[in-house]
């Protein structure tokens, strides 16, 4: 893959490090929002899938 | 704790609803005319041989018509109906909905006053003018004004999945709209896109790819997370999922345009990106398929019974089959085969048959019971409808798939002397005639069902008893404080109920691909390697090629040869990016219905050009070419534009010499005069030696100088030319 930037953008000092960094974000992005959705509560996650629906006194869902 | 009492408005919801269905059948029907036109074309050309119907200015109409016309209304009618009893809120304003609804309207209806008169600006699926395009903005402005203003007054804390989707779609499109139409217009009916060539065709490419993601893909799937729950009656399968899902689609989807410009001129290190984000999409993608059928669990006892529920199946299917079709498209060796052919034309109806429309189907027959509050007219005749579009999507899709891989591989087709098999383009289009005609069909059940719907749902409105204002109540707590933090919680729970930091985390997330990619491709000089023989294109060139603009020549030529021997062995030498450095627009194309024509200049006389333009089945046996008869016309040849055009270009950056503007309509009549002169020499030296001498030379010549044929004629003689004059310069 760098072969093909690394020519366009020679002028740049240090080059390598972008696509680095960008892997870095890329990959750290993902493991935050796996981690985070990993440890969210059940209740948490009952209480916003039930947004869109209205409950009668029972519990039960309405139409 | 307060329990406060208001209204939704349906109106506008109802409003937008029949729009969606009335401006889909017109779409669809469109749709169905040319693709009539391919499988019968000498019925059109004889009997319906209009300018305003022919293929290439009707093709525009059929996509935009479908993409802004059927889905746009289905998406505001989603969004207006949802986002409502989402947020416990009623639209902020009344009268924003309404402009809404009325500006976007006003706004098909000038594609539909323009396109079929060949005012466009070229760009596939962007092709509405300068000042339609500044409309538009506008509009989504109000529309997304309305949409922050109400969650901003909302009654619940937590924005629910389906609005995060609603706010992506909205920031994205403002952003790929705005950048992919800068014009510089020529007049009130013209005007010349901003980029040239390579350039042109990333920006439109990142803008055609994302428009399907983030017009057609992200709301739909905002709709899903409304309705598929609301319809199975419980919640989503996952809610987890969905939040990886939207992060990852949106993050991702956006660095996959360059898949559409496999093998072309763009340079490598774009077309590669391009590839591995199209590969990692799958996973975001079937990750939200999964999800919308996994919320039927436990309920597909009721799918059988539910007309609703089969219709949102079949479309959650139809979005698996297309994203994971999309992946495979994008690897540069199925891409070689694939491109260019009639399997990008079945993939992207199984996407917008299959997924939009059997989802705006299925939220039109939930809807309607639920505004007019009334059983819907006929079960029956919504299941009739069903079946009737699945298969529609099936007879459609099939042939296609066929008709693409036999082409594709017609044209790679060698002889053990290495000569091309089909050396004849046309023997490749006759073979898909067939095909043609069972598509075309069908395309007619698909739009038979939908008139059935319309039907339907007529007589249930009929049946029925509007309510313009549902009462609602909602109960208000102190906590509604986003600033409160409820106890121990993570970081996302605390964006998603702040809605301006969740848009510009999206912004953020959504502008670092359209960066990456296109601040190199602008900035770089050595992305576009500079040919020193290519030069600026004649004043009757440039208005030639304007014409072949207008007549939408790009919805069936390419000009684009790709490095590929099959290709090179058919067209000659394969394209560089430096001979494009002129084309505002690029017209690379994306379909070959007819033959690739970037090395089009010189191979054949200007008198065969003249005829074939006119009579393309005399000179062509087997054509399926429009005859552009009223490029005959005398005194077609409108060159009073010229200078303007000219000064435009001057400031796009092409290197006319000063003042040339001045001269360049002077020019222009004179190589109209000179293609003139040869056109009737050759016509004479091909009449038998009887007619010969009654025919006055001098008057033909004099007449087809102002045809405008001889524009068109000497911009194709032109295409692809400068190249051969080369001597190695082109620069390291």
């Amino acid at each position: 893959m760098l072969r093909f930037i690394k020519h366009n953008l020679t002028n740049i000092d240090g080059v390598e490090f972008y696509p680095l960094l960008s892997l870095l974000i890329f990959v750290i992005f993902f493991a935050v929002v796996i981690t985070m959705v990993i440890r969210m509560s059940k209740a948490e996650v009952t209480e916003l899938s039930d947004i869109p629906f209205e409950k009668d006194a029972a519990g039960e869902y309405k139409q | 704790m307060e329990v406060q009492k208001f209204s939704y408005d349906n109106k506008i919801v109802r409003n937008f609803a029949w729009a969606t269905i009335i401006w889909g059948i017109i779409g669809m029907l469109v749709g169905l005319i040319i693709a009539l036109q391919l499988a019968f074309p000498e019925f059109f050309n004889d009997y319906l041989g209009f300018s305003f119907l022919s293929f290439g200015r009707l093709r525009p109409l059929h996509t935009n018509a479908v993409i802004f016309a059927f889905v746009g209304n289905g998406i505001f009618m989603g969004v207006y109906y949802s986002l409502q009893r989402l947020l416990k809120a009623r639209m902020w304003s009344d009268k924003l909905s309404n402009i809404n609804f009325w500006g976007w309207q006003f706004i098909i209806l000038c594609a539909v006053a323009t396109l079929p008169f060949g005012i466009t600006s070229g760009k596939e699926y962007a092709e509405l003018e300068w000042w339609i395009d500044i409309l538009i903005t506008l509009l989504w402005v109000v529309f997304g004004f309305n949409m922050f203003a109400t969650i901003l007054t909302r009654r619940v804390k937590h924005l629910y999945v389906a609005i995060w989707f609603y706010i992506a779609t909205f920031v994205t499109v403002a952003i790929l709209h705005i950048f992919n139409s800068f014009e510089l217009p020529v007049s009130f009916l013209k005007s010349y896109s901003w980029y040239a060539g390579v350039q042109d065709a990333l920006v439109q490419w990142w803008y055609g790819h994302n428009a399907v993601a983030f017009f057609l893909t992200t709301p739909y799937l905002g709709l899903m997370y409304y309705f598929v729950p609301k319809a199975a009656q419980r919640p989503v399968y996952s809610y987890r999922l969905s939040i990886i899902h939207f992060w990852a689609l949106i993050f991702i989807y956006i660095w996959a345009g360059p898949h559409h410009l496999l093998y072309t001129s763009l340079p490598d290190w774009a077309q590669s990106l391009g590839v591995v984000f199209s590969v990692m999409l799958i996973a975001p993608s079937w990750g939200g398929m999964l999800n919308g059928l996994l919320t039927m669990r436990g309920a597909w006892d009721r799918v059988r019974d539910d007309v609703m529920l089969k219709f949102m199946v079949v479309a959650l299917t139809a979005y698996g089959m297309a994203t994971f079709e999309g992946p495979l498209l994008s690897l540069k060796n199925v891409n070689m085969l694939s491109h260019f052919t009639d399997w990008t034309i079945a993939h992207v109806h199984v996407g917008g048959l299959g997924w939009n429309g059997m989802m705006t189907f299925g939220m039109l027959y939930w809807l309607f019971p639920k505004l007019f509050r009334v059983e819907l007219y006929s079960k029956k005749l919504a299941n009739q409808h069903f079946w009737i579009a699945t298969l529609g999507i099936l007879l459609y899709a099939v042939p296609m798939y066929i008709a693409g891989f036999m082409q594709g591989l017609m044209w790679q087709d060698f002889k053990p002397d290495g000569t091309l098999v089909n050396s004849d383009f046309l023997k490749t289009v006759d073979a898909l005639h067939p095909y043609y005609i069972l598509r075309s069909i069908g395309g007619l059940l698909f739009i038979l069902g939908a008139v059935m719907m319309f039907y339907n749902l007529i007589k249930t409105a009929k049946a029925g008893n509007f309510l313009a204002n549902e009462e609602a109540e909602a109960t208000v707590t102190k906590n509604l404080d986003v600033k409160i933090k409820e106890g121990k919680e993570y970081w996302h729970r605390s964006i998603e109920r702040r809605p301006i930091r969740f848009m510009i985390v999206s912004i953020v997330v959504v502008a670092i691909g359209g960066l990456v990619e296109i601040i190199p491709t602008m900035i770089v000089k050595s992305n576009v390697p500079t040919i020193s023989s290519v030069k600026p294109y004649t004043p009757l060139e440039l208005h030639g090629r304007d014409m072949y603009v207008r007549e939408g020549c790009y919805n069936c030529h390419s000009q684009m040869v790709r490095p590929l021997r099959f290709e090179t062995a058919r067209y000659g030498e394969y394209s560089k990016s430096g001979e494009f450095v002129y084309d505002h627009p690029f017209q690379w194309g994306s379909k070959r219905t007819g033959p690739d024509l970037a090395r089009e200049g010189g191979l054949r006389s200007n008198y065969w050009h003249y005829q074939h333009m006119i009579r393309p089945k005399d000179v062509s046996q087997g054509s399926i070419m429009p005859a552009y008869i009223w490029m005959d016309d005398e005194n077609s040849l409108d060159l009073s534009l010229m200078e303007a055009k000219i000064s435009a270009m001057q400031t796009l950056g092409v290197p006319y010499e000063k003042g040339y503007e001045k001269k360049a309509k002077g020019d222009a009549e004179k190589q109209a005069l000179a293609i003139a002169t040869n056109i009737v020499d050759e016509m004479y030296n091909s009449l038998p030696p009887k007619m010969q001498k009654t025919y006055n030379k001098k008057a033909e010549v004099e007449k087809m100088k102002t045809k405008e044929i001889v524009a068109i004629i000497a911009y194709l003689q032109r295409i692809g030319t400068d190249i051969k004059a080369i001597k190695k310069t082109e620069k390291k």
